[in-house]
């Protein structure tokens, strides 16, 4: 098992370097700092002074691969591309365009994020589940027909007006709870409930109609048959069963999203003004401030990665046939 | 007298349908594409989808024959052509092009949506609500304006019943000419859905379709069906230009990536050893990096790249293009990693199959396996693929154009629509037109996609298969 995960870890770093070449040469290949000083300066009329400061704040103003001005391995290492991925390695993410630490204000967003997106999931998952089971012990009747037709069109209507409608209609009609914003303990609970309410309802579509697809399957196996033929009643045979057999798909499935929850929900939180991980990757793209989405990227990736390790030790806890080696 | 444009995305759209079309004429030949092909045809529910498909393909089809009209010049100088480049949908919608009010205005509204100040005949100034200059100013008395979209109505609901009534006698006449029977046991065949082709499902359809499209077209030369955005461009307008963007997102990023997905996929499965590697190496690392992401950071760059080369577009209409294929292309490289790691797994276990292994004792070259005997034999699984995941784009153009990373903020897309009215919430009385507009025809289009999607899945599927 440990030398397995080494390996597994060992197997992530490429990776990671991959993830840091493609953003490295989406962030420096494709435009020139130069260009992107100038861009961000904003003005038409920029003198090369500004730019050359603009770039020295960000430890831009190096050559971007080889350093043909200083010999030795030094050639290599003072190079923007080597001390931008060996701080990002490191943690150590710079400074955004208005001065903050990007390291810290990830920490500090990252506790509203999970407040969304942990009961998100949880519920969404819950509900999905409860609902896929409702529609295959009615399968192949009219109620299931329905919850079919249901899901379908649910899952075509657009993110944006569950969120939208939600807003208007709880918030503004009904005056139930607050539009957007945030706060700490407690009386977070009000500006929460809405929004998690939102992103459960906006997933219930594709979710419960993709679970109901993986209990139908489980019910064609020879097993349940098995089950049927001992006189077990359909209750039984459905949640003592096929949903624990289901389970594991279920499962591993999930696991692999856990980690990216840290990262939040773009929408969501730019929509209901929650200081979280969603919103600061907006707002930086908004800005254009390239430190905060390069962080961002990195980040994003290494959950991915710890995401699928997780899935692999996931499965060997659910289903005992499967070992790690 | 107009010079034709050929923007990219057009000429994408029409070698996408000349592929559609010869995929057609070869799947007629093959016994193993066209009962899937047949069963799609045969199903109600792709019948249904199909009619309403199709009208959004037309749509999106006359806005992508682009022209610039020349100007009015004088005799004997040189023909000046516009700047601005208009497509034969354009033409077509001059009417709502161009009746443009000043803000503002409800769907069938005859006076604004805001007060102003008012001159009245004797000289006296007063803050009401003024007449629109378009809409309903043909009305003498502008409370009547009910009865008279009432009578409008129903008189181009008549020329619809009649045109498909028509349609449907000619549809008949075609079927009884073909099997060589009369019309009236082919009309009664129909209508009783004994034809093995559910034509009675596709006929309803076709005809609840012209009974909403008559009186809208009737009713737009007079009135603002949809209402007017905030510059006072008609909604309905902008949303008709809309259904090409979706269409363009939704089908060109599968075209842009199934040479890619589908060349590697078969390959890492084929060849297996480091060409698997390195192939899977490639779709992880692209993997797991989040696509919203990814596509933020892609746009970003490209954005930047534009604003220091401004003069490689020579109009508004070709930059904004540009970038809508530009971001065809980045949804493309962040989607074609599931289409490739499936063909992967299906190519390592075709290679095993008896008959590939024949073929190589022949001694035939491995990329004559690769496209004779490995490519006819995972086709469903891509046409599968590029289906299902077409309704999942027009859903990501919103959220993208929302995000600030879609299209162009100059080109008509449902994302754009929502982004610019969903401030407009908190007036009152509320506008809500514009949203309603752009989620209910966006819902339509990935409502019947969802539809016609499991019916080719269905079909295509050898699992669900009997």
């Amino acid at each position: 098992m440990t030398a397995y995960l080494l390996r597994r870890i060992l197997y992530a770093l490429p990776i990671l370097l991959g993830v840091n070449v493609i953003t490295f040469v989406l962030f420096f290949m494709v435009n020139t700092p130069d260009d992107m000083a100038r861009m961000n300066l904003g003005v038409k009329h920029v003198t090369q002074e500004a730019i050359d400061k603009w770039k020295a704040e960000r430890g831009y103003d190096k050559p971007l691969l080889y350093n043909a001005s200083v010999s030795g391995a030094k050639a290599l290492t003072d190079t923007v591309f080597f001390e931008k991925s060996v701080s990002m390695f490191a943690f150590d993410f710079g400074r955004a365009d208005d001065g903050r630490d990007i390291a810290r204000e990830i920490k500090t967003r990252m506790g509203p994020s999970l407040a969304i997106a942990l009961p998100v999931f949880a519920v969404g998952l819950a509900v999905n589940i409860s609902f896929a089971l409702l529609m295959v012990f009615f399968r192949a009747s009219y109620l299931d027909f329905a919850g079919v037709v249901l899901c379908v069109a649910m899952m075509s209507i657009s993110g944006l007006f569950y969120i939208i409608a939600g807003q208007y209609l709880v918030s503004k009609l009904w005056h139930l709870v607050p539009i957007s914003g945030f706060a700490g303990g407690l009386d977070a609970f009000k500006f929460l409930v809405l929004p998690v309410a939102i992103g459960v309802v906006s997933g219930i579509g594709a979710g419960a109609r993709w679970y109901r697809t993986l209990f139908l399957e489980e019910m064609g196996k020879d097993y349940v048959r098995t089950a049927r033929a001992k006189g077990l009643a359909e209750t039984a045979v459905l949640f003592r069963h096929v949903l624990k057999n289901a389970l594991i798909p279920i499962l591993t499935g999930a696991v692999v999203v856990i980690p990216l929850l840290f990262m939040g929900s773009l929408i969501t939180e730019s929509f209901f003004g929650i200081p979280g991980l969603g919103s600061y990757t907006i707002d930086a793209i908004n800005a254009q401030d390239f430190a905060v989405v390069r962080a961002m990227v990195f980040l994003g990736s290494l959950l991915y990665i710890v995401g699928l390790v997780l899935t692999d030790i996931s499965y060997t806890l659910v289903d005992p046939r499967i070992r790690l080696e | 007298m107009f010079q034709p444009v050929i923007l990219w995305t057009d000429a994408l759209i029409f070698l996408l349908l000349a592929a559609v079309t010869a995929f057609f004429v070869y799947a007629r030949r093959q016994p193993h594409l066209r009962d899937p092909l047949r069963r799609v045809a045969q199903s109600r529910a792709g019948m249904v989808s199909m009619v309403v498909l199709a009208a959004y393909v037309a749509i999106g089809l006359l806005d992508s024959l682009h022209f610039r009209p020349a100007l009015p010049g004088k005799p004997g100088a040189g023909v000046q052509y516009a700047v601005e480049t208009l497509s034969v949908l354009d033409k077509l919608a001059t009417p709502l092009r161009e009746r443009n009010e000043k803000t503002y205005s409800a769907p069938f509204a005859t006076h604004a949506y805001a007060k102003e100040v008012v001159e009245l005949p004797d000289g006296r100034e007063v803050r009401d609500f003024p007449r629109l200059k378009y809409g309903g100013a043909h009305l003498v008395d502008p409370e009547a304006w009910l009865s008279d979209v009432l009578v409008r109505t129903l008189k181009a609901e008549t020329l619809a019943l009649a045109t498909w009534l028509l349609a449907a006698l000619a549809l008949c006449a075609w079927l009884a000419h073909r099997n060589a029977g009369s019309l009236s046991t082919t009309w009664r065949a129909v209508w009783r859905g004994e034809t093995p082709i559910p034509w009675r499902a596709g006929l309803l359809t076709l005809g609840l379709l012209l009974l909403l499209v008559f009186p809208a077209l009737a009713l737009s030369t007079h009135y603002h069906v949809l209402g007017t955005d905030k510059v006072g461009q008609d909604v309905l307008f902008q949303t008709l230009k809309s259904v090409r963007t979706g269409l363009v997102i939704g089908t060109l990023t599968t075209l842009v990536m199934l040479p890619f997905a589908v060349l590697l996929g078969i390959m890492a499965g084929y060849f297996r050893g480091w060409i698997d590697d390195l192939i899977q190496y490639l779709y992880t690392t692209l993997n797991s990096i989040p696509g919203v992401l990814l596509i933020a950071a892609a746009v970003l760059m490209m954005q930047v790249w534009m604003e220091s080369n401004p003069d490689l577009f020579d109009t508004v209409a070709a930059r904004a293009d540009a970038r809508l294929f530009f971001l065809c292309a980045i949804l493309g490289v962040t989607s074609w990693t599931g289409l490739c790691r499936l063909l992967r797994g299906e190519a390592l276990k075709l290679r095993e199959m008896e008959y590939i292994q024949a073929a190589h004792a022949f001694g035939v070259s491995h990329w004559r396996i690769i496209g004779r005997h490995l490519l006819p034999n995972v086709m469903h699984i891509v046409l599968i693929t590029v289906v299902m995941d077409f309704s999942g784009l027009v859903l990501a153009e919103a959220v993208l154009s929302y995000v600030g990373v879609g299209v162009d903020p100059t080109m008509q897309s449902w994302g754009n629509m929502i982004n610019s009215a969903r401030l407009e919430m908190a007036r009152d009385p509320m506008v809500w037109w514009t949203l309603a507009a752009a989620f209910l025809f966006m819902f339509a289009l990935v409502l019947f996609a969802n539809l016609f999607a499991d019916t080719v899945r269905d079909a295509f599927d050898p699992r669900t298969r009997r």
